[in-house]
């Protein structure tokens, strides 16, 4: 957007940065957080001198631990500013030493340049390498022990300079050093345990953990300090469980730890620079948790707080300005509104437009937590401020931020807001007059399609600043216009529409970028709106638009294009199909590719929503021609050119019959082409036009097509093959299986080894395609065919796509129709024995999918007898089988059921758990297809079996026995299956109850009223329901 | 531990809904007394059987549906004195 380095001081209202920025949050943090990498205004001040002194001296900084003293003294000036970051991160300017009230965050400053080498550097020498290097105690030297009483430093200025906190870039991965791997830094810090991770940058925090001082010495302060020390490295670095109880430690005992204490750590590592995504969340976390805990007892770290917390508001990340965003709202809500305001209010009128545009962001995060009545006067005051204009400008940035931040939230205050900014339209200042006018726009945005009596009052500045401002100023009043059009009932957008359209028209052709993208967009609004008609675009609008903005150079730029393209679709929608195309479609003939792109688009998306019917048959010819032409000279093979084509040709539907045979021409021609991505666009093409062709009776056509594609099977690019094949398939899907060209006799075996290839476009296209043969037309392949194929078919079982997976499911179901179920269901029952449970399961759901097309006493037979297999994985496959099978076939089970009861009662006695937890599932979906049949007897008999694992404990196996019982209970009764559990509901043991009672809640809000005549009598109680007993 | 606890809010959300529910605290006078308001409502809910028992006891039916109604309040008598002071305290918290 614009590049660094410039003056701080200067007014910047333009657009670029106030205007598309302000309105969409990802563009503006994009642009204003790239400063973690590239310099922005705000960092220039600072970082300048940091950056050089910086990029001087990271020779010294090695090997510190040697030779600390020199370190010192050769770093001399250096490490003292720099060690500032830690030093002073808690207070209330960190950083910026300007003396800025809110200070930037550290990251904003640039980063230091690494030289070749150096990265090694920043770690320091192990006493293996450092006895490789030195002479040892054979050439006379010794290694002397420390002096008693030393305590090397542990200062965390000292630890600054041995790690600089540098870790991006490039590094080499070498398996032979340890110290990369964090064989330097302990893993394990005393009290602390093992830890996930453990970067150099923590030691700086955490060094203190390791200098094994004695507790006992210690103060409670210190010792305060330590505890918290510990728990918070718990959660930043620890295991899962690890960080659970210490969250839950800091959290309870957050009081008694107090604000000050817990924040002066915490707020430091927030700004550490190589803070990761994960590390950030957890330490946000951690201070949510506190913020509700601590409530008042924050606000005197309101303002350390902010300062740390506002840079997320702008960051580049979402998740970022997320959690930024819910830190603020607790803050807000444990510290309350009067904090807020009296340690924001400093920064309103900063000299620095960076903290003043955090700040306002923050405050809007503010009037979304504590509601934005609490908020406004405060704002209304801040909006008349007559002591700076800064403070006015963020008054209105705020407003701006509110309806960003809350959307339609903002209706029931509309009114409020928009007078609170109203006067600030006519403000002196044209930076405030610009931000006012995005502020409204912003309002309307949020508040469409409703509101419009709150904007009465501005309608009249609004219009004729409009009229008044020149420029920057003006592009902002322009999109405030377009937001509230929409708004507006027929008659007054119409009236407002002509009012500003003069200037619109005007301004078409300034050479400002941003103020064409501004106008692009209030023209396509104004379209939009009833209140505009056909008419008034066609007489006013549309020469003046195609004469500014279709030209080539538009083309050229991306975003032009796109804002063109879509201006252009939508007055297309008013004023109709050919009106657009009459001025458009010589352009497809023009000799700029990118023009012809954008003509091409444009025509796709008019042609896509309206339809062909308004094109005359002169239209037709010069659109057609120009189509082709621009397809066949297109030099980069682009999607917007055959999604252009295929909507064309299928609005035209059999108004493209004389064209076909030119079309069908270039295609083949292409086809042939010794560019691989022309003739995949080609064959892609063919699958989009197939049906047109149809349509238009073409079939002579669509064999010789279909012939040429078959020729081309033999295609190595699996992209193209791929498009080939779903080419071919749109082929047979329109002119049937009995009149394919070539027949299907010699197409289905060229096929079959094309399934074994292993690509997953090439895959799915050939599944479909054979999936297709074999449902429509089986018996022109002889059945030893179809076995091939059904042995290829099974490796597609492992295909990672789902949709592959499914296909060949349904393929094996077709196939055993055609050729009779013995064959398929030998093949399927040996894949049972493959070691892959994902083929496995899938080879079940076959079998299941076999016996719902063939009826399944052809399958059963087979599978039981499979079961005899004395082999774990085939006897669970045979299980799965079933409870798919009898998903399946639902009803049909009744006749079915007491032949796999033997089977079932030897499933459900087995040691394996997985073999009852199977055969649990078995039994469910029998008995929920032989609901009301008749089959109580057995479904008591396998009931009985099903009850004594009511009490095992892994969570799948409980789910599946109590969902068999279910079952049972829909095709048996409660009454009978209650019978079971009355038994256990008042049991001695918990363990008893728990089943018992979930079984019982089960039933109850299944079939509460069903229950009622089978509750047990309580005659002995004497409170029998006597009721029930009465008999006429 | 999740788990549970997801187990124990699930709980919770099933209680609120369906209030005869109950769980491994429940004691024998609350799911008593559920059963016999459960037999009243159904009684009462279903017409053909509210009649069947005014014609059986030579009453109109919307007396009859009056005194069913009557009769949920307490069926099974007041609750029985808390022998635990924590249990029955922790299950009433529940409800």
């Amino acid at each position: 957007m614009k590049e660094g380095g410039e003056p701080v001081g200067e007014h910047r209202p333009t657009l670029k940065d106030g205007g598309d920025k302000e309105n969409e949050e990802a563009g503006s943090t994009e642009a204003v957080n790239a400063g973690r990498k590239r310099k922005k205004r705000w960092d220039v001040v600072s970082t300048t001198t940091e950056d050089a002194t910086a990029a001087a001296a990271p020779e010294p900084k090695k090997r510190s631990r040697w030779d600390q003293a020199p370190a010192i003294a050769v770093g001399g000036v250096e490490p003292k500013k720099r060690s500032s970051r830690w030093d002073q991160a808690p207070s209330a300017t960190p950083v910026g030493n300007v003396g800025l009230a809110t200070p930037m965050h550290p990251s904003q400053s640039a980063m230091l340049p690494t030289g070749f080498g150096t990265d090694a550097g920043r770690y320091s020498l192990s006493d293996e390498e450092l006895d490789a290097m030195l002479p040892g105690e054979k050439e006379g030297y010794k290694v002397l022990e420390p002096p008693p009483g030393y305590a090397p430093t542990r200062a965390p200025a000292h630890k600054l300079v041995q790690t600089p906190a540098q870790a991006t870039g490039f590094m080499m991965q070498d398996a032979d050093s340890g110290r990369i791997t964090g064989q330097q830094v302990p893993k394990e810090i005393p009290g602390v345990g093992e830890l996930q991770f453990l970067k150099p940058e923590d030691m700086a925090y955490f060094g203190k953990l390791t200098d094994g001082a004695d507790e006992e010495n210690l103060s409670v302060d210190e010792l305060k300090e330590r505890k918290i020390m510990r728990l918070l490295l718990k959660v930043k670095n620890g295991t899962p469980p690890m960080r659970k109880t210490a969250l839950r430690q800091l959290t309870d005992n957050a009081r008694n730890f107090g604000a000050g204490p817990l924040f002066n750590q915490i707020l430091p590592l927030l700004m550490e620079k190589t803070l990761e995504d994960q590390e950030r969340h957890l330490l946000v976390k951690v201070i949510d948790r506190i913020l509700y805990k601590l409530d008042d007892m924050v606000r005197p770290y309101v303002h350390k707080i902010l300062v740390v917390i506002e840079p997320l508001l702008i960051d580049q990340d979402y998740y970022a300005r997320v959690e930024g965003r819910e830190i603020i709202s607790n803050l807000s809500k444990a510290a309350g509104l009067a904090t807020m305001i009296s340690v924001m209010r400093p920064d309103i009128d900063h000299v620095d437009e960076y903290v003043r545009n955090t700040t306002a962001r923050a405050f809007a995060v503010v009037a979304s937590a504590l509601g934005i009545p609490a908020l406004l006067p405060f704002l209304q005051a801040v909006c008349r401020s007559k002591k700076s204009w800064q403070a006015r400008h963020t008054g209105v940035k705020i407003v701006q931020q509110i309806p960003i931040l809350m959307g339609c939230a903002v209706l029931p205050h509309l009114k409020r807001l928009v007078d609170c900014i109203g006067p600030n339209l006519n403000d002196e200042q044209t930076k405030v007059r610009t931000v006012t006018s995005l502020a409204i726009a912003a309002l309307a945005e949020a508040a469409n399609p409703y509101g419009i009596e709150s904007f009465d009052d501005i309608l009249n500045p609004l219009w004729t600043g409009a009229r008044k401002q020149r420029g920057k100023g003006l592009a902002g009043f322009l999109k405030a216009v377009g937001y509230i059009i929409p708004l507006m009932d027929e008659d007054y957008a119409n009236y407002y529409t002509s009012q500003i359209m003069e200037i619109l028209l005007r301004e078409f052709s300034s050479p400002d970028e941003e103020m064409k993208k501004v106008v692009l967009k209030v023209i396509s609004q104004c379209a939009a709106t009833d209140g505009v008609t056909a008419g008034y675009l066609k007489e006013h609008v549309l020469d003046e638009f195609f004469k500014n903005f279709w030209v080539r150079r538009m083309a050229l730029d991306k975003r032009n294009y796109r804002q063109v393209v879509e201006t252009t679709v939508d007055i297309g929608q008013k004023v109709g199909v050919s009106e657009i195309l009459e001025r458009v479609v010589g352009n497809l003939k023009d000799e700029s590719e990118a023009y012809r792109k954008m003509t091409v688009e444009t025509v796709e998306k008019i042609v896509a929503s309206l339809g062909a019917a308004d094109i005359g048959e002169r239209l037709e010819e010069r659109l057609i021609d120009g189509i082709l032409h621009s397809f066949q000279e297109q030099s980069v093979e682009d999607i917007i050119m055959l999604n252009g084509f295929g909507s064309v040709v299928n609005a035209l539907g059999t108004r493209c019959k004389p064209y076909l045979p030119q079309i069908v021409s270039t295609i083949l021609w292409r086809l042939n082409n010794k560019s691989a991505t022309v003739r995949q666009q080609a064959a892609d093409l063919i699958s989009r036009i197939a049906m047109v062709m149809k349509q238009c009776g073409e079939d002579a056509l669509m064999g010789k097509l279909g012939i040429v594609l078959y020729e081309y099977l033999g295609e190595e690019y699996p992209e193209v093959l791929g498009s080939i094949l779903g080419a071919l398939r749109s082929i047979v899907t329109v002119v049937g299986i009995s009149q394919m060209q070539p027949p299907i006799k010699d197409l289905l075996p060229r096929l079959t080894p094309i399934l074994r290839n292993r690509h997953e476009k090439v895959q799915e296209n050939t599944i479909d395609l054979v999936g297709r043969i074999a449902d429509r037309g089986p018996e022109s392949v002889n059945a030893r065919e179809w076995m091939r194929i059904c042995f290829e078919l099974l490796d597609m079982l492992k295909a990672h796509k789902k949709g592959i997976r499914r296909a060949a499911n349904n393929t094996f179901g077709f196939i055993a129709k055609a050729i009779g179920p013995q064959d398929v269901l030998a093949t399927l029952l040996n894949n049972l024995r493959v070691q892959e449970r994902q083929s496995r399961v899938n080879t079940a759901v076959a079998i299941g999918i076999v016996a719902e097309t063939c009826a399944p006493f052809t399958v059963l037979p087979a599978l039981m007898n499979e079961y005899r297999v004395p082999e774990l994985n085939v006897q669970n496959g045979v299980l799965k089988s079933l409870s798919f099978l009898f998903e399946y076939i639902g009803e049909m089970a009744k006749d079915y059921v007491y032949a796999v009861t033997p089977l079932l009662e030897d499933a459900l006695i087995d040691r394996d758990q997985v073999h009852r937890q199977t055969a649990a599932s078995v039994v469910k979906h029998i008995a929920l297809g032989v609901v009301g049949l008749g089959c109580e007897d057995a479904m008591v008999h396998l009931l009985n079996l099903l009850y004594p694992n009511l009490f095992e404990t892994s969570p799948h196996v409980i789910d599946r026995i109590v969902e068999a019982i279910e079952g049972v209970r829909m095709a048996v009764g409660p009454g009978l299956v209650l019978n079971y559990v009355w038994a256990g509901l008042f049991h001695p043991a918990r363990k008893v109850r728990t089943p018992y009672w979930r079984l019982y809640n089960d039933a109850y809000v299944q079939g509460a009223d069903a229950m009622v005549p089978y509750y047990p009598n309580l005659i002995e109680d004497g409170i029998d329901r006597t009721e029930l007993a009465i008999v006429l | 531990m999740a788990d549970k606890l997801r187990t124990q809010q699930e709980l919770e959300r099933l209680q609120t809904k369906y209030i005869g529910t109950g769980h491994p605290d429940t004691t024998s006078w609350e799911w008593k007394t559920n059963i016999h308001r459960d037999t009243y409502a159904s009684l009462v809910g279903h017409p053909p059987l509210l009649s069947y028992i005014a014609l059986a006891q030579n009453e109109p039916t919307t007396k009859v549906r009056a005194q069913l109604i009557r009769k949920m309040l307490q069926p099974v008598g007041p609750p029985p004195p808390r022998e635990f002071e924590d249990i029955p305290m922790a299950t009433a918290a529940n409800k």
